[in-house]
């Protein structure tokens, strides 16, 4: 199994990235991937990390949507290719119209950080098959755009179609989402978005390590 | 890329002088010059400065650049140690933590800027001291940052907030925006920091980032402009009319009065864009990795001026720079303004002529675009022009070695500190029992939890943070950890979870309210914190940094209250064998209310064998003994925080600390923590002991109770036992035959047992029960000032 992950102008968590994967599949098979170059190198997997893309001027993640990497993206993805957005990496694939939904200010409108307490909603994407549903995850947060948000309607669609993949535990809403939705996957379930950070746990010297899971997931999903 | 040829040294007839009319003394005067220096540049020259000479001579003279009134005391600071690898004098300095890795590492003020405007003061400074880093060659890997505000709970006879007060919440909440703004956007970790809150800090509030690198021995670079024929190339944003003159009107001399004042200052403070930064950073590295660059250097405080003549002067050349070259983001700037622009993320570098071409390039892949503006000669002038035009011909040496150094007349202040400083209003009656006095404790600005400051940064990017803020006394960071300067390192070389992990303890910190009341001794004290709270965490000093905040120091008592804290600084840095590496001096802090408390905040960096032996500050089991480590003598009253609460003056001189007996106590418990013999340590600092104990319950979730029998308890115990202050110490906890093990080398009350979730003491008629709750609530009191 190899991963990709994807490098912008301003992404910040992209070696945290290479680095987790890596704890889960073996060192040397992560590498980065440079946005200006369409050529996804032959992964298997495609992470989209955390950061901030061109700056997030406009709006976050709205530039890099347009980038040829992400067009290289959008069709592995469109080909059933797991690809996974950390944070900025969701904002990026909800601009890009990978994923449902829209990012909003926290209702703080604070750049918050602290570990959260996740829920597993739904394990049955390709970013989820080795954790449970139900399964609570510690994972660090940190944004300041990351209030997920969708109007009525599409909510309805993504719950009917159990498209929610992670909520934050009940008493743990560092942003106000719709319906305290921390992450959701598309009709297909191979691309999954979440605000926290599953990078940053995957570690025990720098803390939790429930992050792992998520790394580990398509080679799992694949097996299955 | 351009097919423009590159820039080659001009030919110059030796009589010729640069165009234009000089303006003058009045002018120089304007820009922070006095007459007597006004003249020295012109005999220097040898005619009266043009514009340009004169706009670049009044910032390269600042105190700012030149540190004129503080060098001389400067020279006294120990500046070698076994690790230091890089003292002062470059952008930041740099110790060896082994395996080849150096830790370069430094700290800076933004004072003034952030007075004017404090979001973008404060994003700004995190903004410099990075580059100074990476200018080095080092990938930033942490930010921290030192901030002094005036009281934000002062009321009224209403019991509304005083105007200085809503003042103060507004710089604080905007200092904190603005950091995390910049450090959060361009992923580097915030791990630390300190934050104080005083009266005399309210019309000038202090705000000193601290940032450290990671480089590989032989990839440090220095900033010497070497090699006669190779080309200098500015690259990173274009060049406006922000910061114009902010190194010496706004940074070298005293605030003007009121929001007015402010509001006309606001020009001189540069705006920040971390999304540039961070790609400078990356293009920085690769150009580096690639081996492709002579020299490099930022460009800061007076912009191309100070950057271009120190990399002169360093490599004892000259330069040629042509003005007209460099890209702008405004049109009409003259010659001078681009000379002097403070406009933010720029970088220069000198490289040789073949390798111009690539330089650029890799600049264009990051879009920092990167342009040759001048060339290195063998002239030993700095020649500026504009276009074909000589604007400005300078000696390098005269610019940058020859500002008059003054010497300053200390004089102590009569009638003591409290004649300098007004007696803070009274927060506190007298005669509260000691339960109600540890729950005010709790809740002052400067004790209550940092946790609504630093949940807004970042403090886990780049996988290196094993102890994060709050966690304990010290940051810790894995170095290098999993990933090098350039990306992750190869499997042999990161840190496996069954051997030692190498890493370094980092912090900061710096009381100003003991430095007013005993320069010497209070100095020595910040020095001593640093090292308690590295002993924690396992860690020895490698070396320290300082950023000296200081009033007017064409002042006497100022004077004496600088060269007393340079003096307790030496001392204590050959105590606790912390070499200076580097810093800042921040003078001229005086509002319309008066100077600043004197506040030289000490950055230090010490080396944790293993990480994973790093001691917590919370109690972490039931039933461990609990011990105070440390004092020989009865901890004082006198400055501390409880004497602020109950509207004390400051008292004239503190008692003498015993530096080396301090030294042996912070040996003693960093060497206890190495060898994990203990469950967690924590200094004791603000608040003195009984608030230390209640600071290990709040971070530990646990309790802790202690019964003194009646034999021993007489009148119960004093507020001096309970809440008085004195350095190196600690509050430790662990097995009963650990404590015994420690208490054989250095002075060790065991006091209490861990465990409940209340904190309970029992001392004849002293009492004190407080469930952890009650003891959360009191020292969440910052939120509010957040929501």
């Amino acid at each position: 199994m190899k991963v990709g992950v994807v490098q912008f102008p301003g992404t910040c968590d992209e070696i945290d990235a290479v680095l987790a994967a890596e704890r889960a599949v073996g060192v040397g098979n992560a590498e980065l991937l440079w946005h200006r170059d369409r050529d996804l190198k032959g992964v298997d997997a495609v992470v989209v990390p955390g950061g901030f893309s061109y700056g997030d001027y406009l709006r976050a993640g709205s530039i890099a949507a347009l980038s040829p990497a992400m067009g290289a993206v959008a069709e592995f993805a469109r080909a059933g290719g797991p690809v996974l957005g950390i944070c900025n990496g969701f904002q990026v694939l909800c601009e890009a119209g990978l994923l449902p939904g829209t990012m909003l200010m926290n209702l703080s409108r604070r750049f918050t950080f602290r570990d959260v307490t996740l829920r597993v909603e739904a394990a049955d994407t390709a970013w989820t098959a080795a954790t449970s549903a139900g399964q609570e995850l510690v994972i660090p947060a940190k944004h300041q755009t990351g209030r997920w948000y969708a109007p009525d309607d599409l909510l309805d669609e993504v719950r009917g179609n159990d498209q929610v993949v992670f909520t934050y535990a009940a008493d743990d809403r560092p942003n106000g989402s719709s319906a305290n939705v921390a992450g959701v996957c598309n009709a297909q379930r191979n691309v999954v978005g979440l605000m926290p950070h599953p990078e940053h746990a995957t570690d025990p010297l720098t803390g939790s390590v429930d992050g792992l899971l998520l790394f580990r997931s398509p080679a799992e999903a694949a097996r299955v | 890329m351009s097919d423009a040829p590159l820039p080659t040294a001009r030919e110059v007839a030796a009589d010729a002088t640069p165009v234009g009319t000089p303006p003058g003394v009045e002018q120089a005067i304007a820009l922070g010059l006095t007459a007597d220096e006004y003249a020295l540049v012109t005999e220097k020259l040898g005619r009266e400065p043009v514009q340009v000479e004169l706009a670049m001579f009044s910032l390269m003279w600042s105190e700012h650049c030149s540190y004129k009134h503080s060098k001389p005391l400067l020279r006294t600071l120990p500046t070698e140690g076994p690790a230091l690898v890089l003292g002062p004098g470059e952008n930041a300095g740099a110790v060896d933590v082994g395996d080849g890795w150096l830790i370069t590492f430094k700290v800076e003020s933004h004072n003034h800027p952030s007075a004017v405007e404090p979001f973008q003061g404060a994003a700004t400074g995190v903004g410099g001291i990075l580059r100074d880093i990476f200018a080095l060659g080092a990938r930033p890997i942490a930010v921290l940052d030192a901030l002094r505000f005036g009281d934000v709970d002062d009321v009224d006879e209403d019991g509304e907030p005083t105007a200085g007060a809503i003042r103060s919440r507004f710089l604080l909440d905007g200092a904190v925006r603005g950091i995390g703004h910049y450090g959060n956007s361009i992923g580097v970790p915030n791990i630390g920091g300190d934050v104080y809150f005083e009266g005399p800090y309210e019309t000038n509030c202090l705000v000193n980032a601290m940032a450290l690198g990671l480089v590989e021995r032989e990839r440090l670079t220095l900033s010497a402009a070497t090699g006669v024929g190779n080309v200098v190339v500015l690259f990173g944003a274009s060049t406006g009319a922000d910061g114009i003159g902010g190194a010496s009107v706004l940074a070298s001399a005293e605030l003007v009065g009121g929001d007015d004042g402010a509001e006309s200052m606001r020009p001189t403070v540069q705006v920040g864009d971390p999304f540039e930064e961070s790609k400078l950073v990356e293009c920085c590295l690769e150009l580096l990795d690639k081996g492709l660059l002579v020299s490099l250097q930022d460009l800061g405080a007076a912009g191309l001026t100070s950057s271009a003549s120190e990399m002169a002067s360093k490599g004892e050349v000259g330069l040629d720079l042509d003005v007209s070259l460099v890209p702008r983001r405004q049109e009409g700037l003259e010659p001078f303004e681009v000379m002097v622009s403070e406009s933010q993320e720029r970088m220069l570098c000198v490289v040789t002529p073949d390798k111009v071409d690539e330089v650029v390039a890799i600049t264009d892949k990051w879009d920092v675009h990167g342009t040759a503006i001048g060339v290195v000669t063998d002239s030993r002038r700095f020649r500026v022009f504009d276009g074909d035009e000589l604007v400005g011909d300078m000696p390098v040496p005269a610019l940058v070695d020859d500002c008059p150094v003054y010497a300053i007349h200390p004089e102590r202040p009569a009638g003591g500190p409290a004649a300098l400083y007004p007696a803070p209003p009274a927060r506190l009656a007298p005669d509260t029992t000691p339960q109600e006095t540890l729950l005010a404790l709790l809740a002052s600005p400067n004790v209550a939890s940092r946790r609504p400051l630093f949940e807004q940064y970042d403090c886990v990017v780049q996988s290196r943070t094993v102890k994060r803020p709050g966690e304990a006394d010290a940051a810790v960071l894995m170095v290098p950890g999993p990933a090098g300067p350039n990306g992750p390192l190869p499997a042999d070389r990161r840190p496996a979870l069954d051997a030692p992990v190498p890493g370094v303890g980092v912090s900061i910190d710096g009381s100003g309210r003991r430095v007013a009341a005993d320069p010497y001794t209070g100095t020595a004290w910040n020095v001593l914190e640093c090292a308690a709270n590295l002993a924690c965490v396992g860690a020895e000093p490698l070396g320290l940094t300082n950023n000296l905040n200081f009033g007017n120091p064409e002042k006497p008592h100022i004077a004496w209250q600088l060269t007393e804290a340079v003096r307790g600084l030496g001392d204590a840095c050959r105590v606790t064998g912390a070499p200076v590496v580097g810093g800042n001096v921040s003078l001229y802090n005086e509002g319309t209310t008066g100077p600043i408390y004197p506040t030289p905040v000490v950055g230090m960096v010490g080396k944790v064998p293993d990480v994973r032996a790093a001691a917590p500050l919370g109690f972490q089991r039931d039933g461990d003994a609990v011990a105070l480590v440390g004092w020989n003598v009865l901890p004082t009253l006198e400055a501390s925080e409880l004497a602020k609460l109950r509207g004390q003056e400051l008292p004239d001189g503190l008692p003498e600390v015993d530096l080396d007996h301090a030294q042996r106590v912070i040996a003693a418990v960093r060497d206890a923590v190495r060898a994990g013999e203990l469950s967690s340590a924590h200094d004791v600092a603000e608040g003195g002991f009984l608030t230390a104990i209640a600071e290990c319950c709040i971070a530990g979730g646990r309790g802790w109770r202690h019964e003194v029998d009646a034999e021993h308890a007489g009148d119960g115990l004093s507020d001096a036992i309970l809440f008085g202050e004195w350095p190196a110490g600690f509050i430790v906890s662990g097995s009963r035959e650990a404590l015994d093990r420690l208490g054989e080398q250095v002075p060790l009350d065991v006091f209490g047992t861990v465990g409940g979730d209340r904190l309970e003491l029992t001392a004849g008629p002293t009492t004190i029960s407080l469930s952890l709750d009650e003891l959360r609530e009191a020292h969440g009191a910052l939120a509010r000032f957040f929501a």
